[in-house]
């Protein structure tokens, strides 16, 4: 009787997944957030498109971590070396541009740095059956420790250092003029998006059709959902966990490079933090802590939502600087604990 | 190999460290049958499953399965799978947070040119599939939206769709209602007749009979028989699985059989149950009597005891101890009411592993006193001692990691763990499994001993001989809930009779002497 | 060979080899400096204090013994570590300055211009370090959420809240009664005196009742204590809680040092120390039986790794990737994998050396 009554439900109408309900918690969050904020701060230009879009100047490296981080999260791991892991490529680019190597090399050899740091990583986690916090935490140290010794002091790309990079970094796409304003001078202000943000959504695009149309990424998924029926399915679950870190380190150098290109400089205490505002992303974003749920359009909205609350912040301006933080702090916790009441109740329905 | 044959073992062979676990060991399964596999605990049915599937190695002995030339030695459950060998497990093996068709195809998705996942074409295979075989679902939601009963149908599925010629169901009704019972075997019978051979794990006897076409009992290691369900009377299965010949048994006059109905009540059970596990019974233990529970593995012996002590907090009923009214919320409460329990798997909630004998042993009496009342080290060393003595565990010294001992020396440690609480009502759960003959008189005499001392005990055992010998009372169970109480004159064959149950076994019970329902 | 074998299996193997490697180097240093050889171990009295190599290190250690001792009790009784003890030190440091000075005051120079008694501050501190620890206990023990990620949301948001607490600026209390916790009573370093007052009181309450016992079989088998009578959760609630006030008594050794409260840089880092001292201490990042000397003994080495490459003239910000490294080295060891490939090594060579005689 209960079987029927379960089955002609669902078939009739289309019962909402889990994932899709938290996304929809999620994009809601996001649109109340900024809307109070346009109500509010109007007066201070945060109508402006602009506004929306310096969120996405400002945060193309953290969409590409956050992008990486949700693979690895969805194996049921974590990766807190992805802020130190930015420090070292920033510091490496800023370092290798000033001794003349060119911007190109430097940004490949960053790329290279990663997927090796991934790699290592992931053997450990996926092969060696450590903890991941413990492999992650360590290979934060390390890279931590790595930036301080390519350079203590704090090292900037200039336009004499990079002409290239300086000339990504200050590039400006730019949109339909009637989206823009007239600033106080009369000028009109045309809305700009940088090279940093049409990267960071590529990746986006790319790693939401790896997650929902590869073998590769369906695995990761299973692997969270459950790793003895995974291996039972006959999936390799020790691949699987080792080329999410790979891939989570590669997006992070990706996501590294976009950030130099906000910050053009290096130094070692850079980025510091930002791993918090990956994962906090992502668990906003509905990716689940205990693995097999998550989207990066998700973890997207996340970081739109991260970005928005340090905007508002910072429109205030009577706030101190340490208060986006706390918000997102808090924002965790209590997603985290939703989560795990959304967990208990699943177990009492069982 | 005929044609009408899907597996053959023959003379399997087994062992584990100190233990045969399976002894030339043969199994047949035809092509279109249902053939249950039967035995106790530590009968080799796993053991045998896994040498199949691969996961074990086996030593001896030969596999052939139909269409392959040669004999078969899996050596992973991916092998196992590529010669035409499934298995679904109690604990469904997939995937709840993936969609149903996801779960089907997995790890053989159909692809695109672009070498990319077809999820059009996957769905419409996947719906395909569970209408072929008359699952109804919708392939594109979560399977941790369906209940238990379709998972494990989804798991079959899958199964079915890589042309699987074996099909292993080990345990599939643990967890299932009556309902979902019956749809099971509908698929069952289907993929019978579609020439599947399945080879059905379970012990539940009802079903057995419900379903099967044959079945084969194991007993500690060896084959006892295999026998055409039509031919095989309940009592002989019971009897087979035990180890007794039915006509062959004779009255063993208990040491200690006596009435206890004029004695004060220790525990008195009202309607308690514990949802899933135990359906509500009624129960009343007197003070210095030994009560029985027995039953066939998965009859709720352990259940039944877990609920009265707390580990599994009841969910119906009233308790009543001494006479007074008692809500248990935890072991604690339990055992400050003066109940102990020694459980049954030792080694997942007994034995504290890389704690000291000493530690284990003082380990209960500690936890009543409280953290900040510790027993000096001289206490714990005299209490350790003690029991080390009068329960003669072997041990090195008392400050040996208890996971280096003997199992049998162990579960010997885990029983004075709970002697040194001196509890006025002691359940032990299987405290023989695993002892010398020695010890496992010395325990029935222990038992007897604390009755005379008016404590109750409740004691659960697979060997009947050694509950009659100390048992006052035995309670019956069956299939998850208490089906009836013996008193007066226990015999081999009363408690068979009753455990067996069904209809061709009455004439039997009434010539032994009748069962009290309750 | 066998010998060493047995040695090696004694829980202090590890911590004491490891002290035993960082005394090598730095005789070696010292030796090809011209140094006699004992130079790492002269004591002598400057200015009417102890001072010298090794009173630099057990003085300097003594945040991290601190906080070992708290992060043990957690590793053992959930198998998971406490990331949050360095910024709740931040955090209790800057409450403690706060009540002190009074908000908004950033520099407090005589006893008299005290917003509250410096006893009140201390309390606050101490009071802020239980709220943490209660906070992280809740949600591993009653809420089953996983160590790591509970304790992350005050990694994160703890220093945060020091910040604002403070206004955002270093608040300095250079007032001899506050500076006297990191200063020296009499010629004694106090750090070392409340480090070891901290490890006394917690070594008799292990041995003067049954919260090791509890702690330790809550570890190593969670269902076998409960049906024994334990609760479990109560008990992994209790060490959170310790590790908290552990971290508020760090962060006022640590504050009194500098006789300010730097939000930004207190406790900084340390929550790898505290972990690696566990380690290094030859106890299972898993949970389970635990020596609390061997956590001390770590907690110690690594302070004295850290003093000996300063002194071979590496940079302190270079010290955390040496630190990583042997994380990630002693982990991977203690890794079942790796010992069943170990393992299967040693029998396959045993079956060759058999084959061949």
């Amino acid at each position: 009787m209960k079987t029927e009554q379960k089955t002609a439900k669902t078939l009739g109408a289309k019962k909402m997944n889990s994932n899709t309900l938290l996304l929809i918690i999620t994009i809601v969050l996001f649109v109340v957030m900024y809307a109070a904020g346009c109500v509010v701060y109007a007066s201070k230009g945060f109508t402006h498109v602009q506004t929306f879009l310096n969120i996405l100047n400002n945060n193309a490296g953290l969409v590409c971590v956050a992008c990486g981080m949700t693979c690895v999260m969805l194996t049921g791991g974590i990766d807190i070396s992805v802020g130190s892991l930015i420090a070292m490529d920033c510091m490496l680019l800023a370092w290798g541009t000033g001794k003349g190597y060119s911007a190109i090399v430097m940004c490949a050899l960053v790329i290279i740095i990663g997927l090796v740091f991934g790699f290592v990583q992931g053997f450990c986690v996926g092969y060696l059956n450590i903890q991941p916090f413990i492999v992650t935490m360590a290979g934060m140290f390390f890279a931590r420790g790595m930036t301080a010794v390519i350079s203590t002091d704090q090292l900037s790309i200039t336009q004499d250092t990079s002409a290239l990079f300086y000339g990504w970094a200050n590039a400006k796409i730019q949109l339909p003029a009637f989206l823009g304003y007239v600033n106080g001078k009369g000028k009109v202000q045309i809305p700009y998006i940088r090279v940093s943000v049409v990267v960071a959504l590529a990746v986006l695009i790319l790693i939401f059709l790896v997650l929902r149309y590869t073998k590769f990424g369906r695995s990761l998924y299973a692997v969270g959902g459950s790793e003895q029926s995974a291996a039972m399915m006959g999936l390799d679950v020790k691949k699987a966990k080792l080329k999410a870190y790979v891939l989570s380190s590669f997006l992070c150098s990706i996501g590294g490079i976009c950030y130099c290109l906000n910050t053009m400089s290096g130094s070692v205490s850079q980025a510091t933090g930002l791993e918090m505002d990956a994962i906090a992303s992502c668990v906003i974003g509905g990716t689940l802590l205990t693995g097999g749920v998550g989207n990066v359009f998700g973890s997207f909205f996340g970081v739109l939502i991260n970005g928005t609350i340090s905007s508002l912040v910072k429109t205030n301006g009577k706030l101190a600087s340490s208060w986006p933080n706390i918000l997102t702090a808090v924002l965790l916790c209590f997603f985290i604990v939703l989560q795990s009441v959304f967990a208990r109740i699943k177990e009492k329905n069982k | 190999m005929e044609n009408n044959i899907a597996l053959t073992m023959r003379g399997i062979c087994m062992t584990f460290p100190g233990v045969k676990a399976l002894d030339h060991v043969d199994f047949t399964l035809r092509k279109g049958e249902i053939h249950a596999l039967m035995g106790e605990n530590g009968a080799g049915k796993s053991t045998l499953i896994k040498c199949l599937t691969g996961i074990n190695d086996f030593e001896a002995g030969e596999i052939r399965v139909a269409g392959v030339e040669g004999p078969v030695k899996n050596h992973s459950t991916l092998d196992a799978q590529k010669v035409g060998i499934s298995t679904v497990y109690q604990e469904v093996n997939l995937c709840p947070n993936l969609s149903v068709a996801e779960n089907l195809y997995i790890g053989r998705e159909p692809m695109t040119k672009l070498h990319t996942i077809d999820r059009a074409a996957m769905f419409k295979k996947a719906a395909e599939l569970t209408e072929r075989l008359d699952i109804k679902v919708d392939v594109t939601q979560n399977l941790e939206n369906y209940s238990l009963a379709v998972q494990q149908m989804i798991a079959i599925a899958r199964a079915v769709d890589m042309d699987c010629k074996v099909l292993i169901l080990d345990e599939p009704t643990s967890s299932l209602d009556d309902t979902e019972v019956e749809k099971l075997f509908q698929m069952m019978r289907s993929l019978r007749d579609s020439g599947v051979g399945i080879v059905f794990v379970t012990h539940f006897l009802e079903q057995v009979y419900a379903v099967c076409d044959r079945i084969t009992v194991l007993r500690n290691g060896t084959l006892v028989g295999e026998y055409p369900v039509a031919e095989l009377p309940r009592v002989k299965l019971v009897a087979a699985m035990m180890g007794k010949d039915f006509d062959d048994l004779a009255a063993i006059k208990p040491e200690g059989n006596v009435s206890c109905e004029g004695s004060p009540m220790e525990i008195e059970a009202n309607e308690l149950g514990h949802k899933g596990t135990i359906k509500p019974f009624d129960l009343k233990i007197h003070k210095g009597e030994v009560i029985g529970l027995t039953g066939l593995l998965g009859s709720g012996r352990s259940e039944l005891a877990r609920t009265i002590y707390g580990a599994d907090k009841a969910t119906s009923g009233k308790l009543k101890v001494s006479d007074k009214d008692v809500k248990i919320n935890q072991p604690l409460d339990a055992m400050n009411l003066g109940m102990g329990m020694l459980p049954d798997d030792r080694k997942a909630e007994g034995i504290i592993g890389d704690l000291s004998v000493r530690e284990n042993i003082i380990l209960a009496l500690q936890a009543k006193r409280g953290m900040f009342h510790q027993l000096s080290r001289e206490k714990q060393n005299e209490i350790a001692d003690r029991y080390i003595d009068l329960v003669q565990i072997k041990t090195a010294s008392r400050e040996t990691p208890i996971k280096q001992l003997s199992g049998g020396n162990q579960q010997k440690a885990i029983l004075a763990r709970w002697l040194a609480t001196d509890p006025d009502f002691l359940i032990l759960d299987e405290p023989t499994r695993g002892i010398d003959i020695g010890t496992k008189t010395e325990i029935q005499k222990l038992i007897v001993q604390l009755a005379a001392e008016g404590k109750s005990v409740m004691f659960i055992s697979s060997e009947i001989e050694e509950m009659l010998r100390t048992c006052n009372r035995m309670v019956v169970l069956r299939d998850g809930a208490k089906v009836g109480e013996l008193d007066g004159e226990l015999t081999q064959e009363r408690v068979m009779a009753a455990i067996a149950g069904g209809s061709d076994t009455n004439a039997a019970t009434a010539q032994a002497g009748g069962v009290t329902h309750g | 060979m066998d010998k060493l074998k047995k040695l090696s299996k004694q829980q202090l193997f590890l911590p004491i080899m490891c002290v035993l490697l960082v005394l090598a180097v730095n005789i070696v240093y010292d030796v090809s400096q011209g140094s006699p050889f004992y130079n790492f171990f002269r004591i002598t009295i400057e200015n009417g204090v102890l001072s010298g190599r090794l009173i630099s290190i057990i003085n300097r250690g003594s945040e991290v013994a601190i906080l070992a001792i708290g992060m043990t009790l957690v590793v053992s009784a959930s198998g998971g570590t406490d990331i949050s003890v360095g910024s709740v030190m931040s955090l209790c440091a800057s409450f403690c300055c706060m009540l002190i000075a009074g908000f908004g005051v950033s520099s407090v120079s005589s006893a008299d211009e005290f917003a509250c008694p410096l006893i009140v501050g201390l309390l606050g501190a101490l009071l802020m370090g239980c709220v943490c620890g209660a906070f992280n206990g809740a949600l591993v023990a009653y809420l089953n959420i996983q160590p790591m990620v509970a304790t992350l949301i005050l990694w994160s948001a703890a220093r945060a809240i020091g910040l604002l607490l403070c206004n955002n600026l270093i608040v300095y209390i250079r007032v001899p009664e506050y500076g006297i916790f990191g200063g020296y009573i009499g010629f004694m370093p106090t750090p070392i005196i409340i480090a070891a007052v901290c490890v006394l009181i917690v070594s008799i309450v292990l041995k003067k009742t049954a919260m090791g016992m509890y702690v330790q079989a809550v570890g190593i088998n969670k269902k076998a204590a409960r049906i024994a009578g334990l609760n479990s959760k109560r008990i992994i609630f209790m060490c959170y809680f310790l590790c908290g006030v552990c971290a508020a008594i760090a962060g006022i050794v640590n504050s009194s040092r500098i006789t300010s409260a730097d939000s930004n840089n207190i406790g900084l880092n340390m929550e790898l120390d505290a972990i690696l001292a566990v380690a290094l201490g030859g106890n299972s990042l898993g949970g389970g039986r635990f020596n609390l000397a061997g956590s001390i003994i770590g907690a110690y080495t690594i302070q004295a790794i850290t003093t000996t490459m300063y002194n071979l003239g590496v940079s302190s910000a270079v010290s955390p990737v040496f630190k990583a490294v042997v994380v990630i080295v002693i982990v991977a060891i203690q890794s079942q994998p790796l010992q069943n490939w170990i393992r299967k090594h040693r029998a396959h060579a045993a079956d060759k050396e058999a084959a061949k005689a």
